[in-house]
């Protein structure tokens, strides 16, 4: 009956709150995500445009590329510019982007240190703006937006990549959030099914209240062996409004935001997703069924400053990395 | 938002699905289970008479549904003959017609009756009582006393008519009734007495049935309508006993003659008949039936089309197993129909074959679609690139079996090549993407989903519900509607989410 062991009953699910995929399905995204609003967010430069027009912070846009003619007129685009980020406005999950760190001497440096020529980056483009990276492959568009400064209080935390934070707004409630942090077993992705640590994040201040990785507890980051309970999201409130204000952005009623931390320029929006996935439930050892039953007894047209405090009072939570400092640490 | 418009479909698709499937075993006799056994009854009727050169016209009364009997098909040999068939309340005929013929003719009339216990004869409404001719003297008063007779000691139509048989037939047989069979046949004679007194009765021809008898002729038999059962009762003229044997076929049933040949001689009908055993879907394939809008089915097609739609009406079957595998497992698969196609080709190449060619094709193909990958080509000819490799493959595999005498690897020609391109395409990509354990996931989830989907799909019983009862696939819909309501968990769920409990417990 070992084998059992790795199972649990729907009833213990159920009391937990746990969103299934087909309810997530039905309840959620079919009932609160319009169809038609699909482009905005699976097309990054509309969301960009967008975010722009609602005041939403994005990384800044250097410029686009639509034909192949505009590759050979890229070069004049990214003078001046010391570090970039070329992505296709529909790919999913992180494919095409090409990070350059530093230009030096007319050639290109990538966060690992390869170094790429212009007529390397301009095959990259031209690839990508004849599909290669986008879904089903479809003649695509190239974003390029200045790099991102990670906030420094957070890089102790990562491993090569970049932390983001993903925080689930319901009907522009912000209801769960977690940090990816990206490690050598997940080469560098934040991708959380492929090795990625999900930290679970306190919907009231921003702090970690538990870490996974491989769906099991963690609680320090796998490389770099930084404590996961010191961490603190700063700017958190200032994030929580930038996500909440996606809601009045899309109309999409049930949406993950993607976000990072800029030195410079605080939170950002990243990208969205009109399908967030469940794995945030596991980050946060806890089911999101509660919370979205208490948003959706909630009144429409609620501003987004009350809308953002409401859920800092009802979701605060205690940590449980700093509740339980006698449990082995190293578990991971 | 209310589901109750849902829900109404639903039951709708359900209870329409489930009457019309019942319509279908009650009504056509099909069996719920394959391979039941029915006795069919060949019956051929030979007319033998000799033509008087000039037009002849050949009315011969043929048999209908009846209580124990069903017809299944019937046919007619006539070299020259015009031939149609006529159907009135009385009953059905056939009527043979020629301009001129001379000499000995035959006709040959031969008809499959399906034994059919549940059968039951078409309801009838009681003729009106033939206006009697008057006996003259001295027969009225012996049918008058014969009738009186009969009357004092019957309480109804049923026992009077049996009283009234013994009187003339039986043993009892005493001095009216003799005078009065001087003048007529004994069957006759009880019917014109019974219609005398009152009581609509008939006289009908029936066959009764032994297997391998030839030049058999009709039996004279007597139907006295019942007033509180509303139903023709069935007596033996000789003996007065009610009921009908098992074995006795009623051949006309409108009290007219069972043969009628204008511009002929000698004309009689002789019967043979022989009984056989045959599958109950065989059967059912060859009704006859009169209702073919209300018989809807696929069984009036030619067989061709038959054997086409016996494959089609799996796939929702298939279907069902992919959503049912999806929505209630959680079991990933690349394509979401796509197992349902192999599992398609898996019918035609068998379980074991067809197995060992998807591996060796997609693994061969994934090989050669690595090297494409290098070559950095637009999707749509990259897929193209791989269906030619595909059918590469195909072609070199089935010669390869040839050569080596393995003729089950020539049926890897069923698998659909364009599905299988499209699998080894998204499978490469994935592996790029995801690595190969993604792609041991979701390949191992197809093939699963496929060998279910087959299993399901081969399984004699589901190829014999969906086939002949076409009310299934409505009840099939229904569930699919309702799985695609279902919004709990997912059986993989329960592993997937199994940590979050765990904390749950004291640490």
């Amino acid at each position: 009956m070992s084998w059992l062991k790795n199972w649990t009953w729907p009833t213990r699910l159920r009391d937990k709150g746990i969103v299934g995929m087909n309810r997530r399905n039905i309840r959620y995204i079919g009932r609160y995500n319009a169809r038609r609003l699909y482009p905005l967010v699976d097309d990054k430069l509309k969301t960009k445009l967008l975010a722009q027009q609602y005041g939403i912070t994005t990384p800044e846009l250097i410029g686009t590329v639509t034909t192949q003619f505009g590759v050979k007129h890229m070069s004049e685009m990214l003078i001046g510019h010391h570090g970039f980020v070329v992505k296709p406005a529909k790919g999913s999950g992180g494919k095409g982007i090409l990070v350059i760190e530093k230009v030096e001497n007319g050639l290109f440096y990538k966060p690992s240190g390869a170094s790429l020529t212009m007529e390397d980056i301009e095959r990259h483009v031209s690839n990508l703006l004849s599909g290669l990276y986008s879904l089903g492959g479809s003649p695509d568009v190239a974003v390029i937006e200045t790099l991102i400064n990670f906030d420094e209080s957070l890089l102790e935390y990562t491993y090569e990549g970049v932390p983001d934070i993903r925080v689930i707004v319901f009907k522009g409630y912000p209801v769960m959030a977690m940090m990816r942090l990206s490690t050598a077993a997940s080469d560098g992705k934040a991708n959380l099914h492929q090795g990625a640590v999900g930290v679970g994040l306190n919907i009231a201040t921003g702090a970690a209240l538990r870490g996974v990785q491989f769906d099991r507890p963690c609680y320090s980051h796998p490389d770099t062996g930084h404590d996961l309970a010191s961490l603190v999201v700063p700017q958190w409130e200032t994030l929580l409004h930038l996500a909440a204000g996606c809601y009045e952005m899309t109309g999409l009623g049930y949406l993950g935001t993607d976000m990072v931390l800029d030195r410079k320029h605080g939170p950002m929006l990243l990208e969205l997703n009109a399908r967030p996935g469940l794995a945030i439930q596991m980050t946060n050892g806890e089911g999101l069924r509660r919370r979205l039953d208490l948003i959706e007894r909630q009144p429409d047209n609620v501003p987004v400053a009350k809308r953002v405090a409401f859920a800092q009072h009802h979701f605060a939570r205690k940590s449980e990395l700093t509740d339980t400092p006698d449990t082995p640490s190293a578990t991971a | 938002m209310s589901r109750l418009p849902f829900y109404f479909i639903v039951g709708l698709l359900l209870l329409v699905g489930i009457v019309a499937s019942v319509h279908r075993h009650v009504q056509f006799e099909i069996p719920w289970f394959p391979g039941e056994q029915r006795q069919v009854w060949e019956i051929e009727a030979v007319i033998n008479f000799n033509a008087q050169n000039g037009p002849v016209q050949v009315d011969l009364a043929l048999p209908s549904h009846q209580s124990g009997f069903r017809v299944l098909t019937e046919n007619t040999a006539s070299s020259g003959y015009g031939l149609a068939y006529q159907a009135d309340e009385l009953g059905r005929q056939a009527q043979w017609t020629i301009r001129e013929a001379a000499g000995s003719q035959q006709l040959y009339y031969s008809v499959q009756m399906l034994v059919s216990p549940d059968s039951r004869a078409p309801i009838q409404t009681p003729p009106g009582i033939p206006s009697v001719t008057p006996w003259e003297s001295p027969y009225d008063t012996a049918a008058s006393q014969l009738i009186d007779r009969a009357w004092d000691r019957s309480a109804n139509n049923a026992t009077f008519a049996r009283e009234l048989i013994l009187d003339i037939n039986g043993e009892r047989q005493g001095e009216n009734a003799r005078l009065l069979l001087t003048q007529m046949q004994p069957s006759a004679l009880i019917v014109r007495l019974l219609n005398q007194a009152g009581v609509q009765a008939r006289e009908v021809s029936g066959l009764l049935l032994e297997d391998g008898r030839r030049r058999q002729t009709l039996s004279s038999w007597i139907q006295v309508f019942d007033q509180t059962a509303e139903e023709w009762a069935l007596f033996n003229p000789a003996t007065g006993e009610q009921g009908q044997p098992d074995n006795l076929l009623l051949w006309e049933t409108g009290g007219r003659a069972v043969l009628e040949v204008q511009g002929g001689t000698n004309s009689r009908v002789s019967f043979s008949m022989l009984t056989h055993y045959q599958p109950a879907s065989a059967a059912v394939r060859n009704h006859y039936s009169e209702d073919t809008l209300l018989n809807f089915s696929i069984h009036s097609l030619p067989l061709e089309e038959q054997a086409l739609f016996q494959t089609i009406l799996l796939i929702p079957i298939g279907a069902l197993v992919v959503v049912f595998l999806r929505v209630l497992v959680g079991v990933k698969t690349s394509g979401t129909f796509m197992p349902v196609l192999i599992a398609l080709a898996f019918i035609q190449t068998t379980l074991l074959t067809g197995l060992i060619g998807f591996l060796l094709i997609v693994a061969v193909g994934l090989i050669i679609r690595n090297y494409l990958s290098y070559l950095n080509l637009l999707l749509v000819a990259r897929v193209s690139a791989v269906i030619i490799t595909v059918i590469a493959i195909i072609s070199i595999f089935t010669v390869l079996a040839y050569r080596m005498g393995l003729s089950a690897g020539l049926t890897v020609t069923f698998f659909p090549m364009i599905i299988l391109a499209w699998t080894i395409e998204r499978m490469s990509i994935l592996w790029e993407e995801e690595g190969p354990k993604q792609v041991l996931i979701q390949g191992g989830g197809s093939l699963l989903t496929a060998v279910l989907a087959f299993l399901a799909m081969n399984n004699p019983w589901v190829r014999h519900i969906t086939f002949n009862f076409l009310g299934v696939q409505l009840i099939l819909m229904a569930f699919i509607l309702l799985l695609g309501n279902y919004t709990g968990y997912r059986l993989l769920e329960l592993r997937r989410f199994k940590p979050i409990t765990e904390d749950e417990k004291p640490s």
